[in-house]
């Protein structure tokens, strides 16, 4: 199934969002390469979570067709024709997405090993051993590997964050969605997430989109970074470049009230 | 004690007798409740589900919320067997209860079920549960604890209402304490016998759902 040519990992072809009258995400084109760090900025309201979380079949779309690794995934072929895709089509092609939320939303009723291994046990039959190696893997990596019979509610906010990324890396995803995943957290906590975020790139060939406020994280490690205004990709390129010497005036506008913000 | 208000020799005789009430009492209480549960967590997601079947259920438990236990015991005793459903009282009894709590507790699944984060379902989406894993797994657990008070308290409010069973002759506590009352000329034994009963076991109910709740509260620590 999945060929060896060069496919994008993620393309959105023509993809139309929109909410009654409101259009929040108007014909997009974006195309992520295999292993590629894509960063999303942009103002409040452009369409930057709609875009993750039509991804992650979390909103249906209105128009146009999303590619994941190859192959439709919000459409199949059925008869020689392009038609909605059926749950179980949906299911097999989501299979290769993680996401993490702004809000982590863990598992409350459950530790932070069992947050990490029941979809694996559940979703993927893996044994319980196996999925608590690597649960417990998972956790070491993310710096965590001492809390594991903790509740989320007996973590920090960067803690429950970390678990949420182990959990996601647990069911082996090719690609990660990130929504801001630092938002919902104080200061001083941000730098631990962003650590395991950076860990991940460089260890992984995992392809990544991320959605982001902090320009500084964006242009240290993204590949490429684009720059949403009122449900359109205004203006991307090189994180260098964009950040630098913006052409678009726009995004001129845009960093300039972000750097003086900060 | 003067013997014209209360004689023991005539509470020692009663006392096997209401014993064997008492356990009538208790089994329709059991039965009805545990069935009430079920139905009330079908109703419950039947309504959520927005299909056309859930308005059906929504109906069906206007219905049931609006008319009197009392008149359900009735019809369901005394009328279906005009369509050629008959039924022995304590069955009768039994489905009565069931269907009128089943509908009470339908409306507290829903309030828990509606509480827990809609971030749930979307983090079992994107980790790719089926619907039912979701259900079961992650969100019946987070729902199920917060409800059980108020779960518990139908189950007292249920035990209270079978008496209700005694005018269809179902042979629970009051129906056979006004049994023996009208057979010797004497309510006062029975009826107090009866009465404390009743008080007793409420209250060791309530004692067991709060041990529950508090278990439960440890177990999920929040
Ligand atoms: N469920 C919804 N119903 C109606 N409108 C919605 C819904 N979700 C999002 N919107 C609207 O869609 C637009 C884009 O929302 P989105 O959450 O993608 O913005 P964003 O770029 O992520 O903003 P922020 O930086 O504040 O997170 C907004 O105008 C928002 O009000
Ligand atoms: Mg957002």
């Amino acid at each position: 199934m999945s060929a060896t040519t060069n496919h994008p990992m993620v393309r959105f072809e023509g993809v139309t969002k929109r909410y009654g009258a409101l259009t929040v995400l108007d014909d997009l084109n974006l195309e992520v390469g295999r292993g590629e760090k894509v960063a999303i900025i942009g103002p409040s309201g452009s369409g930057k979570t709609t875009v993750l979380r039509m991804l992650m079949t979390l909103e249906r779309i209105d128009g146009g067709v999303i590619w994941v690794d190859g192959e439709p995934m919000t459409h199949m072929q059925k008869n020689g024709q392009m038609v909605p895709a059926e749950p179980k089509h949906l299911r097999r092609v989501r299979s290769k997405i993680g996401m993490v939320f702004q809000h982590f939303n863990l598992f409350p009723h459950m530790t932070a090993l069992a947050n990490c291994t029941e979809a694996p046990m559940t979703v993927l039959g893996l044994p319980r051993r196996e999925a608590e190696e690597r649960a417990a893997e998972l956790l070491n990596m993310v710096g965590l590997g001492d809390k594991k019979g903790h509740y989320p509610a007996q973590l920090s906010g960067g803690q429950q964050q970390r678990v949420a990324i182990a959990r996601a890396l647990a069911m082996r995803p090719k690609i990660m969605l990130f929504d801001e995943v630092t938002s919902a957290l104080d200061p001083e906590l941000c730098g631990e997430v962003l650590q395991v975020i950076r860990k991940l790139g460089s260890e992984h060939d995992l392809t990544m989109l991320m959605v982001t406020h902090q320009m500084g994280f964006a242009k240290e490690f993204a590949d490429r970074v684009c720059f949403f205004y009122q449900g359109k990709i205004c203006e991307q390129g090189e994180p260098k470049e964009l950040f630098t010497a913006p052409k678009n005036e726009r995004t001129q506008q845009f960093l300039r009230a972000v750097l003086e913000a900060v | 004690m003067s013997a014209d208000i209360w004689s023991w020799s005539y509470t020692l005789e009663i006392l096997p007798i209401l014993a064997n009430a008492a356990i009538v009492t208790i089994e329709a209480t059991l039965i009805s409740f545990v069935i009430a549960l079920v139905l009330g967590l079908v109703l419950a997601v039947l309504r959520m589900s927005g299909a056309v079947i859930g308005w059906f259920a929504s109906a069906f438990v206007e219905l049931v919320r609006s008319t009197p236990l009392l008149i359900q015991i009735f019809f369901i005793f005394f009328v279906l067997p005009r369509f050629g459903i008959t039924l022995d009282a304590f069955t009768a009894g039994i489905i009565a209860l069931s269907l009128h709590y089943g509908c009470y507790c339908s409306e507290v699944y829903r309030a828990g079920l509606e509480a827990v984060p809609r971030g749930q379902w979307e983090a079992c989406t994107a980790l790719n549960f089926s619907s039912w894993n979701t259900f079961k797994n992650i969100i019946l657990p987070q729902a199920i604890p917060p409800i059980v008070p108020a779960l518990g308290n139908y189950l007292v409010a249920l035990f209270k209402d079978t008496p209700l069973l005694s005018a269809i002759a179902v042979a629970e506590l009051v129906q056979t304490a006004k049994n023996l009352g009208s057979e010797n000329f004497r309510y006062n034994e029975p009826m107090t016998i009866v009465g404390l009963t009743f008080l007793v076991l409420s209250l060791v109910s309530a004692a067991g759902i709060r041990w529950l709740e508090q278990r439960l509260n440890r177990r999920s620590v929040r």
